[in-house]
């Protein structure tokens, strides 16, 4: 069955179980992928999948929801009847409604669907990665984690009013960790990953090269004297930082009791006046990008931070009507439906007397940390509390000199690092998660082995 | 066989599928195959989230799939669908073999499969057993309830969920295998606050096979357990970062041993090339305080199998024997490419992935020593009474957040202590676990790996690391 075919489908049955209120999303993707070993095919894969939610309201205007990879008619039936019984348990105490924009125009950016290059190509292409990426440095020996892969999806929404969305694409993955050995040393690893509309979008020159690059950088290691420093955050892992703690302008996070910020915190400043943030999941960089949300409301560009408070939240459909505001396209479609960030964007405001702006990271010459990438955020960030205390990966710059830092942490908390922030570099540099220059921070706590 | 020749039936679960799988085995051999592998799932699952007082959300789901593995050689093609037809299951052995690019004549024998090996036949009943979702919701909003003690509790939740699984496996080896396996965790979690002071507290508790557990869960002691956590913690100063010895505490204080060292004895690290212990068998990397085991049979745990997902029976693995590395965890892959025997640790999140080397029930055995013993033993370090999740880089270095931590001093446990980290490389903290306790416990939890997100159970008896990097403010 095809997207319009489905429709069909769940509206007849609909009819047929006296089911007059209902939406649904559902995503259909053929997914190809391999991963090599020394020069061997290792594993190559391929995978078909469909997934449909149905979301049903009863007649006290309850909503009950299913998820199925069962996509025949018995199984719309099925799910239909099992969102209906589950319809009795619904939220009493917050209704869910259609998104008032379901049928509002999308924007669709320029189509940039690929065709497949199949399976044989992609290994190729990766093997040829693999050699030249252990070619590139003596002590790189091998490149345990690797893969490369293609992705071809649809995703479609619709519901009982004849709101009618669907959008496909392409996507395509690189990432390639190398593994650096040298006598009497600890092994070292670093990688890159890059993201393009297809396998041939990809540079993978240039990820080989960052692979190597960074790998290599990390030979030289020593433990880190556990003090306060100042730190200079790559822009990868500032936008880590600020999606870990993204519950801050998150609407149903802040219903849920579970984020810093409240109901009245827009306005409140969190940072210097140079810092501006966006969510901007349509931004033209944003390879993964969507143009509508799970309840159809269209995607847009939302400002997080205005010169250093906060401007706006985002939201579903019900969290807007809370907030007395309208949807921002942020919602992922259940019976609890999810609210999260698309794609962020961080910037210097033009209010930026206050920074200090001989700090940068290509000419600085006192002593700095600097975080590349920061690991274990799902165990080391205390988003409700704020704190966090994360392992990473950076060196340390001291007398003109740069040395990989071995086994250390940064530890600190959301509102004192953009309290601290003491310069933003003018260059953006674009991430697989967002946009964000470097950004330093002053007298954050790190704690090393020395 | 021709695919003109294909008749188009479908897997029925509960119905013998023989025929037809074998057709699609004979199938793959026939194309080239060294080896082809179904897998063959239907789930029926189910979750319930009670916020407050109030059930927020019900979440049913159910789905089928087939996942198709196809070795040559060492190589291995793996094609996923939602097809369960048997048009959509050889075209998936097409696929894979087109994947592999077989073009040699040779041919493996496939003598059909074996008599079926039946898991489910005392198992049909657990869906008309587990608990219905007004039974569900009921105890739990009674949970959240519990947890409201005092006004510094801001956020109070309660979660709730079912897994079923009815699988099918078989393979080119004779392997036809059918299993139902049931799957329940219920959690529970709080914020608390006080002026500019925040906690959170949690705990999860889980079972496999085991409809009747969710009703006799103690829900007042879960919650007592996590109010007095968010209440010690709500106050507690950052700890001061440095080297110091621990005390870990039991249960899923075996997370530790779990990400740095279980992930470390799989053969997938073998084959990546990225365990440090890939050539020490036989040889010492731990303290001779510590055995450590893996296994799948403990009944109920959250980690146990009737029947692994490529057909085998779990084993009970001894991994490290008095500090002696002594097994690796293994499937079919890592045997082919290792030369460790499998030991049943074959696991899949689901039909999407192939099955990998994986951990199931693992924990350090109990020693001789009481929880006093070892904190008597320090002078000044840190006990963790609560640990919350880590990771493990691709070097082998770990680290871990402690969620409920306390100062010890001159052998007594002082004031808590937030924000912690343990930081190291198995290797390096292996041979410093100088004490082992009496009081073994096992907790449950969820692995992610390179086949997706398994159960699992963690555990340990209180153990003492004499020195690790403790990170903190």
């Amino acid at each position: 069955m095809n997207s319009r075919e489905i429709t069909t489908q769940i509206s007849k049955a609909a009819d047929f179980l006296n089911l007059k209120k209902w939406d649904y999303g559902a995503s259909f993707s053929n997914d190809y992928s391999v991963q090599v070993d020394k020069g061997e095919a290792k594993q190559l894969k391929a995978s078909q999948k469909q997934i449909l939610t149905i979301r049903v309201w009863n007649q006290s205007n309850l909503v009950g929801i299913t998820t199925t990879s069962d996509i025949s008619e018995s199984g719309i039936k099925k799910a239909l009847k099992q969102a209906n019984i589950a319809s009795d348990f619904g939220n009493k105490n917050e209704t869910t409604e259609f998104s008032p924009l379901a049928k509002d125009p999308i924007k669709v950016k320029e189509l940039k669907k690929r065709n497949p290059v199949g399976i044989k190509k992609l290994l190729t292409l990766l093997r040829g990665a693999e050699v030249k990426l252990i070619e590139s440095h003596e002590s790189i020996k091998s490149v345990p984690y690797n893969g490369l892969s293609e992705s071809f999806f649809e995703r479609v929404y619709a519901n009982s009013e004849g709101a009618f969305r669907s959008y496909s694409k392409s996507q395509a993955a690189l990432y390639l960790y190398a593994r650096a050995e040298e006598k009497n040393k600890k092994p070292r690893s670093s990688g890159s990953v890059k993201l393009g509309y297809g396998a041939d979008d990809i540079d993978i020159e240039s990820c080989i090269k960052e692979a190597s690059n960074k790998t290599i950088s990390h030979l030289n290691y020593s433990s880190i004297k556990t003090d306060k420093y100042l730190i200079c955050f790559s822009p990868e892992s500032f936008l880590t930082i600020i999606n870990a703690f993204s519950s801050m302008f998150n609407a149903r996070s802040i219903i849920d009791g579970v984020s810093l910020s409240n109901k009245n915190s827009i306005g409140e400043k969190l940072s210097t006046e140079a810092l501006n943030i966006y969510d901007d999941g349509l931004h033209e960089k944003n390879i993964s990008s969507t143009p509508f949300d799970g309840e159809g409301t269209p995607t847009k560009r939302v400002c997080l931070i205005n010169r250093g408070r906060i401007e706006n939240f985002i939201h579903s459909e019900s969290t807007a009507r809370i907030f007395k505001t309208t949807p921002t396209g942020h919602a992922g479609l259940g019976s609890k439906v999810s609210v999260s960030p698309d794609w962020i964007v961080v910037e210097k405001s033009e209010e930026n007397f206050d920074l200090k702006t001989s700090l940068d990271h290509s000419t600085y010459e006192g002593e700095f940390v600097y975080i590349e990438e920061l690991n274990a955020i799902h165990a080391g960030v205390r988003a409700s509390q704020g704190s966090f205390s994360l392992p990473f990966d950076g060196w340390l710059y001291k007398n003109g000199k740069k040395i990989s830092i071995e086994s250390a942490t940064v530890a600190g908390d959301i509102k004192y690092l953009l309290k601290n922030i003491v310069n933003i570099e003018s260059s953006q540099e674009v991430t697989t998660s967002g946009i964000s220059p470097h950004i330093w921070v002053d007298e954050l706590s790190i704690t090393g082995d020395a | 066989m021709l695919s003109s020749q294909i008749k188009s039936n479908d897997i029925v679960f509960g119905s013998c599928n023989k025929d037809l799988l074998e057709e699609i085995i004979f199938y793959g051999i026939g194309l080239g195959a060294d080896f082809v592998e179904i897998f063959i799932e239907n789930t029926d699952n189910s979750s319930v989230l009670a916020e407050e007082d109030f059930i927020t959300s019900v979440s049913p789901s159910f789905g089928r799939g087939a996942g198709i593995r196809i070795f040559k050689g060492k190589k291995d093609g793996f094609v996923s669908t939602n097809d369960l037809t048997k048009h959509g299951l050889m075209r998936s052995v097409s696929q894979a073999i087109e994947m592999l690019d077989i073009t040699d004549n040779k041919r493996e024998v496939f003598n059909g499969l074996n008599k079926h090996r039946d898991y489910c036949l005392s198992k049909k009943k657990w869906i008309n057993e587990v608990p219905s979702i007004h039974e569900i919701s009921e105890k739990l909003l009674v949970s959240t309830k519990s947890l409201k003690k005092n006004n510094k509790i801001i956020t109070r939740k309660g979660s709730y969920s079912r897994n079923l699984q009815e699988v099918i496996i078989a393979s080119s080896d004779g392997t036809y295998v059918s299993d139902i396996r049931l799957h329940q965790t219920v959690g529970l979690n709080v914020i608390a606050s006080d002026a500019q002071y925040r906690s959170s507290g949690s705990r999860r508790f889980g079972s496999s096979g085991m409809p009747n557990e969710f009703r006799l869960w103690d829900h007042e002691k879960a919650a007592n357990d996590v109010f007095e956590s968010s209440m010690n913690m709500l106050y507690a100063d950052y700890v001061d970062a440095g080297q110091m010895p621990v005390v870990l505490a039991n249960k899923f204080g075996g997370v530790i041993f779990h990400e740095a060292c279980g992930h470390l004895l799989e053969t997938t690290q073998i084959e990546r090339g990225t365990t440090p212990f890939e050539n020490k068998l036989n040889e010492k990397i731990a303290h001779e305080s510590v055995t450590a085991i893996d296994e799948g049979i403990s009944e109920g745990s959250f980690g146990s199998l009737s029947v692994d997902d490529e057909g085998m029976e779990p084993e009970k693995s001894v991994l490290i024997k008095d500090g002696i590395l002594k097994k690796f965890i293994s499937d079919r892959a890592g045997e082919l490419r290792t030369g460790h025997k499998r030991t049943g640790s074959g696991r899949r999140q689901n039909y999407s992935f192939a099955a990998a080397s994986r951990m199931r029930n693992t924990y350090i055995a109990k020693g001789e020593h009481s929880k006093e013993d070892l904190i008597n033993s320090i002078s000044e370090g840190l006990y963790c009474k609560s640990m919350g999740g880590g990771s493990v880089g691709a070097t082998g270095q770990f680290n871990f957040a402690v969620e409920e931590g306390y100062l010890i001093k001159n052998g007594k446990l002082t004031n808590p202590v937030k924000g912690a980290t343990l930081i190291g490389e198995a290797k390096e903290v292996m041979p410093k676990i100088s004490m082992c306790g009496n009081d073994l416990e096992l907790a449950p939890g969820f692995c992610g790996s390179i086949s997706g997100s398994v159960n699992v159970t963690v555990g340990q008896p209180h153990i003492k690391v004499d020195s690790i990097t403790v990170g903190g403010r």
